[in-house]
């Protein structure tokens, strides 16, 4: 019922019919209506009753009348009084009613909008965050000036809620804000850059998007930020990631350097060479000079790409995986844009299959794709068929698939396009017809090879029956023709008889323009031609009559004696032309080739200027050069720029500081961990060539290449179908090249003990950033781990087993700690930190020293019991740190994780625990323990590690090899890990004389610290320096089963590897460690109150263990 | 962003608008009108229109447009995205997205409205979420709510905003747990006159309805997880996981959703489960035609194709048709020019044919082109790229679920030349 364009002012009687369309059946007050208020009054007085009612039944009823009448467009204003006392109402349904049509109609009633803001006020402080936020939601809905202040007040608050639901709408509030009054800028920046801080996915989308709307050059507010938004990606919610995506990409525009720099450097190198040869020496000598030092600046400074342009490249990547055509997108942009072009590649696949979408995603999607083959064409070449065209597909997606399949045609693959073509000229859509007539056109003039086989198709085309397609022919013959008319004379006879038929005027004129040209190839047809049009002139259109004035003038010149008097004829019909163009040209012509007395001087050129050689037009996609547009973008779609677009900057000549990214750390950090990362940094910087110079040239030159050949053989593996094998070797080369710099650290550090703090700060600086992102991963993994230890209990007898004897071993394990505590010499709090940085030293040592003989260690009992000189060693030059938990290790079994399962394991499975205990041979690793058990009939040898593929900065060292496992027996063996302080997952592949399989081991968060002694002293000075950004709390409700002290103390200590912090107050308990690589603090504390009720605060300079820490905490405590 | 929506019928009348910054006049419309006249088929009116101050971006879904208007830059996709969203939400509220269902909820699609977009940005767009907010009318609820004037709010605030796992509302309980995944693969396939493949992939999606109570997380893995060649996920699935084992581990969203959808390399040989042998002519003289169509079974794997159904558009000079077909019926659509031939279950000892004559307008050149054969069909049972569940576990809760996969073979964009 189309009411609306029905609707007039007609009167009352129309009213009425419309009145019973729109009451709904239900309405039970009377079928009495309402519509457009100016005629109707009554109606209108209706819905004031019923709103001014008590019912809220009936007040509901006329909301829901009301907000059907806002959908359709009409005008309710009226009932503004009647409704905005209704907006303190109890019932949710008919205040979120009220509020639709608030934010409708406020800006109009501006006066009595203002009646509903206390109600706002009051709500903004609601205990509930989401009546907080809904209710500044609204208000800052509101589009009424005077309330400004309001609202500036009330984001600010609401910047600062507990409540990240309330921080996200804040977020939103500011962009209201801003288009309502633009002089609140200033002050919106700073919420801004607050906001930014904030580590909340939910908030980092909304953020972003406010950064773009208000302050889109503020790119300085991102820097402190860049990091997280990077590792935050993954977890964001989708329309987030996009904003995100998005505006990264510009920022890493102006602040890395062009990854392909050295490519093009060389590319104009080589070229200017080429000239050299080619030309003049003299005259080149300057610039190939310059050439030369370019390139051999290049050589000098190969390309490293910064570690943060490198971070943001690895985090989009999964994203292409993303369902959401816009994410995708917007990583297919970015890595246009941004990414080597080596790596470029990846996002082909994702696009295309896009292609599969709604029609509407595909027409973008094509759009940009057709931009994208003109730089690289290579990488869509693949998935050519992919662009074949359908008949049911809409004209304007064939068009595009038709560019598409044109821009990747090349030697190779044109005859396949062109049969396919075949089909497509027949189709019964004649504007795709004739698009792919000219699709055939660029073909031919781009790959010399096929231009007579095109041409002679397309002459074929001319005597179709359908005139449009002739016509397209024959513009496209006319430009094909351009490039070598001497050879085609019989073509152009051809159709010059066409001109009896078509009467397309772009085609006409197309003919008679090729005639005119070389009518020295047709001397007898030309005049002929010339008298016909002579004939019809009055008739034509006018870009045909030009056209026949041209021909006219051209055979003037040529073959004056046969064609005087036609163009004399021509001349004087044109001169009475009712356009002013043909009227002028007409007399400009004449005057041109007619000698006359007056001009002379003229008349001498007119040959020159008529018959001139004109080149031949190049046939051009009209993709090309749209790449200055970012792409995906909305301008980029329509080629022009779109109000609110921000420019793709182009890349910098020089890096800006890279140090502006680095997160600042708090002064208060302890000396031996803080990493001065400013002046890390810069030593780096000075370091690096000093590097490259000595240890071989090109030693960075390749891993940058390596790098990249890697990152895209990685993708063209993963399309092949064995991908595991040879992807898994490729990552690691990738790797490798990753943590070169470190390894080269690893190497000084080796050479010149002098600077031994070095190498840890290095890859701290680094991980910090990487484990950020492996929190999304850490929440599943820790699901995971408790459903996994669920599922041991079903499967029954098979693993019953093995937390027993992992508690046996726990046991053990505390009487050799015992044992050592004894040994050693009493920790003495005065000369703690020396000794830290002591013991960092020692264990270095350790790692130099016992590397190469690897410890005979079966399993970590052997170890232990056997007092090797590795514990031995470390019993004696360890502090504290490592003894003291052994008085506190939790009660409750290791959880055991599975490592291969005996199914995929081929009857071979592999469980895993981290013992807790200190790993002997490198103090910086965490101990795993592994069992095996043989479930098959037949015995397994040789069981060994492989292939071990770590993310930067991790170690690893190996079990020793397993020589036999008979069936049905299990053993066990210790590994070591340094995960750097990440819970990057370990990968390597576990190998049998048979068989390989590929394996990771993940730590949870827990295990990657150990505990330390603290007294209640030292724990509270400790935390009163971790404050602030390094402090998280949450507010949690215990399990039922969790409220007394023992019970809490276990479940912290059996989710994280802590030791219990001696506490006055039996209300809370206290925590502490160290992460084992980077030994930062981590200091855990469970506040009790009633009823379970209980406060947990994590203080860690590491913030994003803190905050996986918490939730692993969290969830021990509360399940 | 986003700064109005307006839905507009196929006959182009304006019947909802929306807006979530200041209003916009529907005047602004009149741009996308002149546009729709210029396409003739809805399909080829452009997505994105530029007006002297607005931008239009428009979907077409269920013989409805969906018409926002934006004032800035913005990706195009990003609000074709959300405006298949949008639809999608319609769609799995009211069981249907067109116009009279629209109308009769109109107010619950404002609120959805009101809920998926806070001026102009996506705020909940996850269904979850937007379930517990505002509550899909049934039958039931919708009589309680005539009687008692009740409400399809929520009375209770959501939490699921908050909840670790945005995508699932919290407190889920079912008395019968159940899991059951659909694999559906699709042929897309080009074949030539001469029944050569011209072009030939698959495209699979799983699609899950999961009921299951509390925070399961379920582990599905596959036999031959290798055939996988691109792949996209609901954003539950773990990708590293997927990475390092190529197994699926998710924690579901309540009720249906689509787990993945997948690629299968092109590279691999697709089976083409059906032959089809055809000759249609246009006599040059006389005005009419011939057509014959046989279908035959050729890689079926050894099942029963089903649903088998060719449809052809036919040249606009067409007039009628007179055919008999061995089974199953046809109808030809005067208006439209599509013939549609119904043929059922394949039988292999006999082979279904359509045979008979085209009657052509007098005095129009015969076609030059052949129409193009579109052919539809299922095969149950079936996952023609080989794809196989091994096994589905489930962890985190104590229940046992009912699980069930079931696999089917549908052709997508199964087209042959002629």
């Amino acid at each position: 019922m189309s009411t609306a364009a029905l609707y007039n002012d007609q009167g009352a009687a129309e009213a009425a019919v419309e009145a019973g369309q729109e009451t709904t059946p239900t309405s039970s007050s009377s079928g009495a209506a309402f519509g457009l208020f100016s005629t109707d009054f009554k109606k209108n007085e209706d819905l004031k009753e019923m709103l001014e009612s008590n019912k809220e039944s009936l007040k509901l009823e006329a909301m829901k009348r009301i907000v059907q009448l806002i959908s359709k467009g009409k005008n309710a204003s009226e009932l503004f009084p009647a409704i905005v006392k209704n907006v303190a109402s109890k019932n949710i349904e008919l205040k979120k009613l009220v509020y639709v049509y608030l934010v409708r109609y406020a800006e109009e009633q501006q006066d009595l909008a203002l009646l509903s803001i206390s109600t706002f006020q009051r709500a903004l402080k609601d205990p509930n965050q989401f009546i907080r936020a809904s209710a500044l939601r609204v208000l800052s809905s509101i589009r009424v000036p005077i309330i400004v202040p309001i609202m500036m007040l009330a984001i600010k608050e609401a910047a600062a809620d507990l409540s990240p639901y309330v921080r996200k709408t804040s977020a939103h509030a500011i962009q209201k804000l801003h288009s309502l009054d633009p002089d609140q800028k200033e002050q919106l920046i700073e919420v801004i850059e607050k906001l930014l801080k904030d580590k909340s996915t939910l908030v980092a989308g909304s953020v972003v998007m406010a950064f773009e709307e208000v302050c889109p050059d503020r790119i300085d507010l991102i820097h402190k930020n860049y990091r997280k938004l990077c590792n935050l990606l993954v977890d964001v919610e989708e329309w987030g990631q996009v904003v995100i995506i998005n505006m990264l990409t510009r920022y890493a525009r102006t602040q890395f350097l062009n990854p392909n720099i050295n490519e093009s450097l060389l590319e104009e190198g080589s070229g200017g060479e080429k000239m050299f040869y080619g030309s003049d020496e003299d005259e080149d000598e300057d610039e190939k000079e310059k050439k030369a030092e370019a390139a051999a600046i290049a050589k000098r400074k190969p390309y490293v790409m910064d570690p943060d342009h490198r971070l943001l490249l690895r985090n989009t990547k999964p994203l292409l995986q993303s369902r959401n055509a816009a994410v995708v997108m917007a990583v297919a942009q970015l890595y246009f844009h941004l990414a080597p072009k080596a790596e470029v590649g990846v996002i082909a696949k994702a696009l295309v299959r896009l292609l599969r979408s709604h029609s509407e995603v595909q027409f973008v999607v094509l759009q940009n794709v057709a931009t994208m083959t003109i730089k690289r064409r290579g990488m869509f070449e693949p998935y050519l068929k992919s662009f074949y065209i359908r008949s049911t597909d809409p004209t304007q997606i064939k068009v595009l698939k038709l560019e598409v399949l044109t821009n990747l045609a090349n030697e190779t693959n044109i005859s396949t396009i062109l049969r396919e073509f075949q089909t497509y000229i027949k189709s019964m859509d004649k504007d795709f017809v004739a698009a792919t007539i000219q699709a055939i056109g660029r073909c031919a003039t781009n790959i010399g090879e096929v231009r007579d086989t095109c041409l002679n198709g397309l002459v074929q085309l001319l005597s179709n029956r359908d005139e449009l397609v002739v016509a397209e022919s024959v513009v496209v013959i006319k430009k094909l023709l351009q490039m070598q008319p001497e050879k085609h004379s019989d073509i152009i006879k051809h159709m010059a008889k066409l001109t009896d038929n078509i009467q397309v005027p772009m085609a006409r004129a197309s003919i008679l323009w090729l005639i005119g040209e070389y009518c020295e190839h047709v001397p007898r047809i030309a005049p002929d031609v010339l008298r016909k049009m002579a004939k019809s002139f009055t008739n034509e259109e006018d870009i045909v009559k030009l056209q026949i004035i041209n021909l006219a003038a051209k055979l003037y010149l040529t073959n004056s004696k046969q064609t005087k008097l036609l163009t004399q004829y021509v001349l004087n019909l044109a001169k009475y032309d009712q356009n002013y163009d043909i009227r002028d040209r007409a007399r400009f012509v004449r005057q041109l080739i007619v000698p006359t007395e007056k001009s002379g001087a003229l008349s001498k050129y007119a040959k020159k200027l008529f018959l001139a050689l004109k080149p031949a037009p190049v046939l051009e996609s009209p993709f090309k050069d749209r790449d200055h547009f970012q792409l995906g973008s909305l301008s980029h779609l329509l080629n022009a720029k779109a109000g609110g677009y921000q420019e793709l900057p182009e890349w910098p000549e020089a890096a800006p500081d890279p140090s502006v990214r680095n997160v600042e750390v708090k002064e208060s950090v302890p000396e031996w961990t803080k990493c001065s990362s400013r002046e890390k940094r810069k030593e780096k910087k000075v370091e690096k060539p000093f590097y490259s110079d000595s240890e071989g040239e090109s030693g960075p030159t390749e891993s940058a290449d390596s790098e990249s050949d890697s990152a895209s053989t990685t993708d063209s593996a993963s399309a092949s179908v064995s991908e595991e094998s040879e992807s898994g070797l490729e990552s690691e080369s990738e790797e490798e090249s990753e943590t070169e710099e470190e390894e080269e650290d690893k190497k000084e550090k080796k050479n010149q003990k002098k600077e031994p703090k070095k190498p840890v700060q290095e890859s701290e600086s680094e991980q910090s950033s990487e484990e950020e992102d492996r929190k999304p991963e850490k929440r599943s993994k820790k699901l995971k781990s408790d459903s996994e230890s669920d599922s041991v209990e079903d499967e029954g007898s098979e693993s019953e087993s093995s937390p027993s004897e992992s508690e046996d071993f726990e046991s053990e394990a505390v009487v050799t700690k015992k044992k050592k505590a004894a040994e050693s010499k009493p920790p003495s709090k005065s000369v703690r930190k020396e000794e830290k940085k002591e013991k960092k030293e020692m264990s270095l040592l350790d790692l130099d020293d016992f590397e190469p003989t690897p410890s005979p260690q079966v399993t970590p009992v052997n170890t232990l019991l056997s007092n090797s000189l590795a514990t031995d060693l470390e019993g004696l030059s360890l502090s504290d740190s490592i003894l003291s938990p052994a008085t506190i290790i939790p009660s409750g079994a290791l959880k055991n994780y599975e490592l291969l399962h005996r199914i995929t394991g081929e009857g071979l499975s592999v469980e895993y625990c981290f013992s807790r205990q200190p790993f002997s041979p490198d103090a910086n690793m965490v101990a795993v323990q592994l069992q095996f058990t043989n479930n098959s009939t037949s015995d397994t040898k040789n069981l060994h590690m492989e292939d071990v593929r770590l993310q930067s900065g991790m170690r690893v060292k190996e079990f020793p090899e397993i020589e036999l496992l008979p069936a049905g027996e299990m053993t066990s063996a210790v590994m070591g890990i340094d995960f750097c302080d990440s819970t990057q997952a370990a990968n390597f592949q576990l190998c049998s004389h048979t068989k390989k399989f590929f394996v990771s081991i993940q730590p949870p968060v827990g295990e990657l610290m150990r505990p330390v002694f603290l007294t209640e002293n030292e724990f509270k000075k400790e935390q009163g320096q971790l404050m602030g950004m390094n402090e998280i709390t949450e507010k949690l409700t215990l399990d039922v089963k969790c409220r007394n002290e023992h019970a809490i103390v276990q479940r912290v200590t059996t989710a994280a590897n802590l030791s219990r912090v001696p506490c006055g107050s039996d209300k809370e308990c206290r925590f502490a460690g160290r992460t084992v690589t980077s030994s930062s603090l981590v200091l855990v504390t469970v506040a009790t109150r009633e009823e379970g009720a209980a406060q947990l605060m994590v203080n860690c300079e590491k913030m994003v263990i803190g905050t996986m820490l918490v939730k692993d905490i969290l969830l021990a405590l509360t399940q | 962003m986003i700064h109005s929506l307006f839905l507009i019928n196929h006959s182009g009348d304006i019947f909802l608008e929306k807006h979530w910054k200041s209003v916009i006049s529907r005047s602004v419309c009149d741009y996308f009108f002149e546009a729709k006249e210029k396409a003739e088929d809805p399909e080829n009116v452009p997505p994105v229109l530029q007006t002297p101050h607005h931008y239009l971006i428009s979907i077409y879904r269920g013989k409805l447009f969906f018409l926002s208007v934006v004032q800035t830059e913005v990706p195009p996709l990003f609000v074709i995205e959300f405006l298949h969203r949008v639809a999608d939400t319609f769609q799995e509220y009211f069981g249907e997205c067109s116009e009279s269902v629209i109308k009769d909820n109109v107010v619950i699609v404002y609120e959805l409205l009101e809920e998926m977009l806070d001026n102009g940005f996506p705020l909940a767009t996850e269904s979850n979420v937007l379930k517990e907010m505002i509550r899909p009318p049934t039958i039931l609820r919708s009589v309680v709510n005539t009687l008692t004037g009740g409400s399809n709010v929520g009375d209770t605030l959501p939490t699921g905003q908050l909840s670790i796992i945005p995508w699932r509302r919290a407190g889920v309980k079912y008395t019968n747990n159940e899991a059951y995944f659909d694999v559906i693969e699709e042929i897309d396939a080009i074949v030539d006159k001469s029944g050569t493949t011209v072009f030939a992939e698959i495209q699979g999606v799983i699609e899950a309805c999961v009921r299951l109570s509390g925070m399961p997380d379920l582990t599905l893995s596959f036999m031959n997880p290798r055939l996988l060649d691109d792949m996209s996920f609901h954003p539950c699935v773990r990708f590293k996981r997927w990475e390092a084992e190529r197994v699926l581990s998710f924690i579901p969203p309540d009720g249906n959703f689509r787990l993945m959808s997948y690629h299968v390399s092109s590279q691999n040989l697709v089976a083409i489960p059906v032959y089809v042998k055809q000759n249609i002519s246009f006599l040059e003289t006389g005005s009419c035609g011939r057509l014959e169509i046989t279908i035959g079974p050729k890689q079926t794997m050894g099942k029963m194709v089903e649903a088998l159904m060719a449809t052809i558009h036919m040249p606009k000079s067409v007039l009628s048709v007179s055919l008999t077909a061995s089974q199953g019926s046809y109808t030809y659509d005067i208006t439209t020019k599509i013939l549609i031939w119904d043929i059922g279950r394949l039988n292999p000892q006999k082979l279904p044919n359509l045979r008979g004559s085209l009657s052509m307008q007098t005095g129009v050149p015969k076609p030059e082109e052949n129409p193009s054969i579109n052919i539809d069909l299922k095969i149950q049972q079936l996952a023609i790229s080989g794809l196989k569940v091994s096994r589905l576990d489930m962890y985190g809760e104590k229940y046992k679920p009912f699980k069930g996969v079931k696999y089917l073979t549908k052709a997508g964009k199964f087209q042959v030349r002629t």
